[in-house]
């Protein structure tokens, strides 16, 4: 049987200037997909396998490189699109489903940038946040709706209500769950480093924790998902919160897939499965069909750890979403992630990631409204993730009804990473999303914490001056405070979900 | 010396300066003001060399642009005293508000009680212009907040510290805060620092600390005869390394 | 930029509005003639056990049988007239005053501890909602809430404020940038007992209000003060905070603050900030706060807005300036100033 479809344009274009080239052949060392080799007194490309992942443009010393994106097109229609047709190539040849990295790919408006911030004029003073007190101190966990109080015979009043452990947050920005196996030792190093710089906490993903992890586990939320890939009592007592998956926004209502490839010496003790075996997560947990069972999974966590920690559930922003996390409060968990449909994944079918789930925005907003209409707002903390690009989007999701947030893709861009997209190759040259070692080891953990460290902090200041503007000096103020926003070019509907007004009202 | 007597009861307080520059304007050298109560703006951007004397309570921004008269208030001054002062003396026989000397350019400020939050913020000094504000008891938060020149003294005579709310100095980039006693530094601003009192410092205190006691009728001897805290910037651009370029 | 005035005389000696009409026209350069009030609490003897319902009606035959009937159907109205008014040159009369006085019936109500001010709560939330043309602006007993849009004095006048005498009063002279002219804006607010005149913008409101309608209060009234009352109302009322840990929750201590405090301190506000965190206001502001037996007055936790206290024999005296607390009595016993977050707090005996 011959093949009738033919080899597709190329992706990109890799042209070396043969003028600017000094032949010192960093582009080919630095290549894992194998673009660039030197042949004589040349370098020569095979641009087919670049992924534009740009390892080489950033390490050529003379700006000798340049790559194309789409150097050849196909006849532009708006249906059939490139994306349409070469899935459509793709499975005709295999018969398979297509998975596709990062995440959502698709071009639906990005409610963030339909929505403007306020700042004082006149009535109520700015306040600049270097001079004047700024709290993002945030709180994580269960609060009770009203506190119980004794009076003392001098008088004083004595606190009768016992508080439920929260985590406490110098800012309201963690880092998401990305676990290790789908990114290296180095970069969950970088990152756990700069969270305890940063007073802040990150999660540790469906993969166990790394022993090199454990001088970082008071910033670690270890995670429970369906495959309990690494969950030992020892797992659980090293958090200082425990994270049930349910689902993820890139790929909501599926499971997930760890290559045996990926499955190394030290993927494979810390997950506790063998060497080069395949990690599965099951779609479900298969002790949780029901909103009940949830429950019990969260008190049996808390039973395990002496109800010292708290226990977060995360789920994918789908339809229902609102509902579903009202019930999920009324559980003992103590916070809800939301997790909307533009959140980043090493690996999800196509049709998944581009066309399952809503967006964080209007998901943190419906779910705000559905637990202040059952009076439970104040006893959960909402977590939102998926999305989050930089400090605006922190301050609009906040201001929409979230108390914290997750990032993911941000904090891995800030390790070097550029969303080309490949992490499901295992070969990521910048030592994010691989496992071999000679990969892993470009990733410099001091470095790259101190560059996601940076990002942190710079956002954090960003945050500090946005409410400052706005004359809030207190994360609290800023929390669920729909009238410091406004939108721009957003439909009556989606303002009603958001609760939101339009400019100029 | 000619003195001039205005009745302010009742009166609003256009009327009340028209009738002050006046006086000022024939050659008054005292106006004594009686029955003052919540007049603002009382000698705002007088200019010369008079003494006015208000008894009563006066109204905010008292003292506002003012360029050379001397004003004493018999009573507690209420909001920002001297706000954006250029040049004379402001004396009060009682406490002040919040905000008091703020944007100050030159001149002086004697407080003989206490003052409240913001006292000093954004002083600042230019050429020979050195404002200076000196207070007997307390200050509250963010004393000398943002300032950029001058010299604030207070002298804690109500026995407790003279400052002990916070933001002392926040984003100081100019002049001198001095205290007489210690600071806890947990109450220091961003941008803030202490220095050792040097001989220069109290040289320039002292007579700040006599002319406060000439005022208000206080040996100075015990006040001098102490230790004093004295709060400098940190650095003239306290807040450069903030930023990056995009 | 508002003015504020409160006093209780702590051994509940009345005084007539005379003297506070002239104390917060001293302010006027505060206000812009759109908005003033007064608030007097003692002012129906008569009907002391009867919640004073001060309703505006803007078509006296349109509205008023709906609320009459809503009333009927809840409770007793013992008596009702139109707030008694004197034609004044400058203000308008858009709308129609008038007071109901007004017993709940307690057995429609069986769930709650407080059935009385539940229902009353309830009644002014679907009055205020849902009748067009109607809007309650006083509800509690032995207190009454006279305000419009104007200056001062010519509201006092037109209220014939120098005619009711009250232990404890507060007034407010406004500067309204958002509804002028509303009478329904102008301050006090107020919830059955409870009544708040504010100085500032509360930044916060829309968490504020996002928090106290999830526990059924609902905002009618355009502007941030309205949500002052319901949460002291919740917070007071419904959680039984005592009045200061009231204001600690609206306005706490910064988390360095806290952070310092011994360990039976910090424990307390910790809780308090983490239970209340939708609650705490912020932006700049002074308030004054009274009930039958109080009165308590705060600032923002950095003090943007001006409040000073005084007293004179069982008179405490809370206001924006010293000089207002002077027109109504030159000879203060003393004044002082509170830190930010700090309550004055004025109890009668």
């Amino acid at each position: 049987m011959t093949p009738s479809i033919g080899s597709l344009p190329p992706k990109y274009r890799v042209t070396i200037d043969h003028d600017r080239c000094m032949l010192c052949g960093r582009c080919v060392v630095n290549c894992s997909y194998g673009v660039f080799r030197l042949d004589g007194d040349r370098v020569r490309t095979n641009s087919r396998v670049c992924t534009a992942c740009h390892r080489c443009v950033a390490y050529c010393p003379r700006d000798a490189i340049s790559i194309q994106e789409r150097p050849l097109d196909y006849r532009t229609h708006p249906v059939w699109t490139r994306g349409v047709r070469e899935s459509i190539y793709s499975q005709a040849r295999t018969g398979k489903i297509v998975l596709a990295g990062m995440g959502n790919a698709l071009d639906y408006p990005m409610i963030f940038d339909r929505l403007v911030l306020d700042a004082c004029q006149v009535t109520n003073p700015s306040i600049d946040p270097l001079r004047e007190p700024m709290e993002l101190r945030t709180y994580l966990g269960k609060k009770p709706q009203r506190l119980e109080l004794g009076t003392r015979g001098d008088g004083g009043v004595d606190l009768l209500t016992e508080l439920a452990p929260n985590l406490c947050l110098e800012t309201p920005i963690m880092i998401g769950h990305m676990s290790y196996g789908a990114i290296s030792l180095n970069a969950q190093l970088a990152m756990a480093r700069a969270v305890s710089g940063q007073g802040t906490f990150m999660g540790t993903g469906e993969g166990g924790l790394a022993e090199p992890l454990r001088p970082y586990q008071g910033h670690l939320i270890v995670q429970v998902a369906s495959g309990r890939f690494g969950v030992d009592i020892d797992y659980l007592e090293r958090g200082a919160a425990i994270e049930i998956k349910i689902g993820q926004g890139a790929k909501p209502g599926i499971g997930g897939h760890l290559p045996g490839e990926k499955v190394n010496a030290l993927v494979s003790r810390t997950r506790m499965i063998p060497e080069g075996s395949d990690a599965i997560s099951p779609a479900p947990h298969h002790d949780i069909y029901s909103i009940e069972d949830l429950a019990q999974l969260v008190r049996s966590l808390k039973e395990a750890t002496g109800w010292k920690k708290p226990v977060f559930v995360k789920i994918a922003a789908v339809h229902n979403v609102a509902a579903i996390a009202a019930g999920i409060a009324r559980s003992a968990a103590d916070a809800v992630v939301v997790d909307g449909f533009r959140g980043g994944t090493g690996a999800a079918p196509r049709v998944f990631r581009d066309h399952v789930g809503i967006p964080v925005e209007a998901a943190v907003a419906a779910v705000d409204a559905k637990l202040r209409s059952q009076g439970i707002r104040n006893e959960v903390s909402v977590i939102a993730s998926g999305g989050i690009r930089e400090s605006t989007d922190v301050a609009k999701i906040i201001a929409l009804g979230a108390d914290a947030v997750y990032i993911g893709t941000a904090a891995l861009v800030a390790l070097g990473c550029r969303v080309c997209g490949s992490c499901y190759r295992g070969l990521c040259p910048w030592g994010i999303a691989t496992q071999r070692q000679d990969l892993v080891d470009r990733l410099d953990p001091v470095a790259g914490g101190e560059q996601v460290g940076n990002l942190i902090h710079g956002w954090t200041l960003e945050l500090a001056e946005l409410m400052g503007a706005a004359g809030i000096n207190s994360i609290e103020s800023l929390r669920g405070n729909r009238d410091r926003l406004r939108s721009y070019m957003v439909d009556q509907a989606l303002m009603d979900v958001l609760d939101v007004k339009s400019v100029g009202a | 010396m000619r003195t001039v007597v205005i009745d302010a009861a009742g009166m609003h307080y256009t009327p009340l300066n028209n009738l002050v520059r006046e006086a000022v304007a024939r050659g008054a050298e005292r106006i004594v003001l009686e029955n003052v109560l919540g007049q603002r703006f009382i000698a705002n951007g007088v200019r010369g060399d008079v003494a006015i004397e208000v008894r009563g309570v006066p109204g905010g921004d008292l003292g506002m642009f003012m360029s050379g008269p001397r004003i004493e208030v018999f009573g507690n001054a209420e909001h920002a005293p001297g706000n954006t002062m250029d040049a004379g003396e402001i004396v009060v026989h009682g406490s002040a508000g919040d905000a008091v000397g703020h944007s100050m350019r030159g001149g002086r400020i004697f407080v003989e009680g206490a003052i409240g939050y913001r006292g000093g913020i954004h002083m600042k000094q230019y050429l020979e212009k050195h404002p200076v504000l000196v207070v007997g008891e307390y200050a509250r938060a963010f004393l000398g907040e943002y300032m950029a020149g001058g010299t604030v003294l207070v002298l804690a005579r109500h026995g407790g510290p003279a400052v002990e709310e916070r933001g002392l100095g926040s984003g100081i980039h100019g002049g001198e805060i001095v205290l007489r006693g210690g600071l806890d530094p947990r109450y220091l601003g961003v941008g803030a620092t202490t220095v050792p009192m040097d001989a220069g410092a109290m040289a320039r205190v002292r007579p700040l600390v006599e002319a406060y006691c000439a005022h208000f009728g206080v040996d100075a001897d015990p006040l001098l005869d102490d230790d004093y805290t004295r709060v400098v910037p940190a650095s003239a651009r306290p807040f450069a390394d903030k930023y990056t370029w995009e | 930029m508002c003015g504020i005035i409160g006093v209780i005389d702590r051994g509940r000696e009345v005084m007539d509005g005379s003297a506070i009409r002239r104390s917060l026209s001293l302010m006027n350069e505060r206000g812009s003639g759109e908005g003033a009030g007064y608030v007097a609490y003692g002012v129906y003897p008569e009907f002391r056990d009867y919640f004073a319902l001060h309703v505006f009606f803007d078509n006296l035959h349109e509205t008023r049988p709906k609320v009459d009937a809503l009333l009927h159907q809840w409770g007793r109205v013992v008596h009702d007239e139109e707030i008694p008014t004197r034609d004044t040159a400058r203000l308008r009369k858009v709308h129609t005053p008038w007071r109901y006085f007004f017993k709940p019936d307690v057995r429609l109500m069986p769930r709650s501890t407080t059935p009385a001010e539940e229902i009353v709560t309830e009644l002014v939330m679907r009055i205020n909602t849902a009748i067009d043309g109607a809007l309650v602006f006083s509800s509690g007993r032995n207190v009454g809430v006279f305000k419009a849009a104007g200056w001062p004095e010519e509201v006092a006048d037109f209220y014939r404020i120098e005619e009711y005498e009250g232990h404890c009063w507060l007034a407010h002279n406004r500067y309204p940038t958002n509804t002028p002219g509303w009478w329904g804006g102008a301050h006090p607010f107020n919830l059955l007992d409870w009544s708040v005149v504010h100085n500032g913008e509360i930044t916060s409101y829309g968490t504020n209000r996002r928090y106290i309608e999830s526990f059924g209060y609902r905002c009618t009234m355009f502007t941030d003060t309205e949500v002052v009352a319901y949460l002291v109302d919740l917070l007071v009322r419904r959680h039984g905070l005592p009045a200061e840990l009231a204001v600690t929750a609206l306005a706490p201590p910064f988390w360095d603050e806290i952070d310092a405090m011994d360990d039976r301190r910090r424990r307390l506000h910790h809780a308090l900030r983490l239970t209340y965190a939708s609650a705490m206001m912020n932006g700049p502001f002074a308030i004054a706060v009274a009930d039958q037996d109080s009165l308590v007055a705060f600032t923002d936790r950095s003090k943007l807005r001006p409040l000073v206290g005084a007293e004179a024999g069982d008179r405490l005296y809370v206001s924006s300036e010293e000089a207002a607390i002077r027109a109504m009595e030159p000879r203060l016993d003393r004044v002082f100033m509170p830190r930010a977050g700090e309550p004055i707090v004025g109890r009668c005996r």
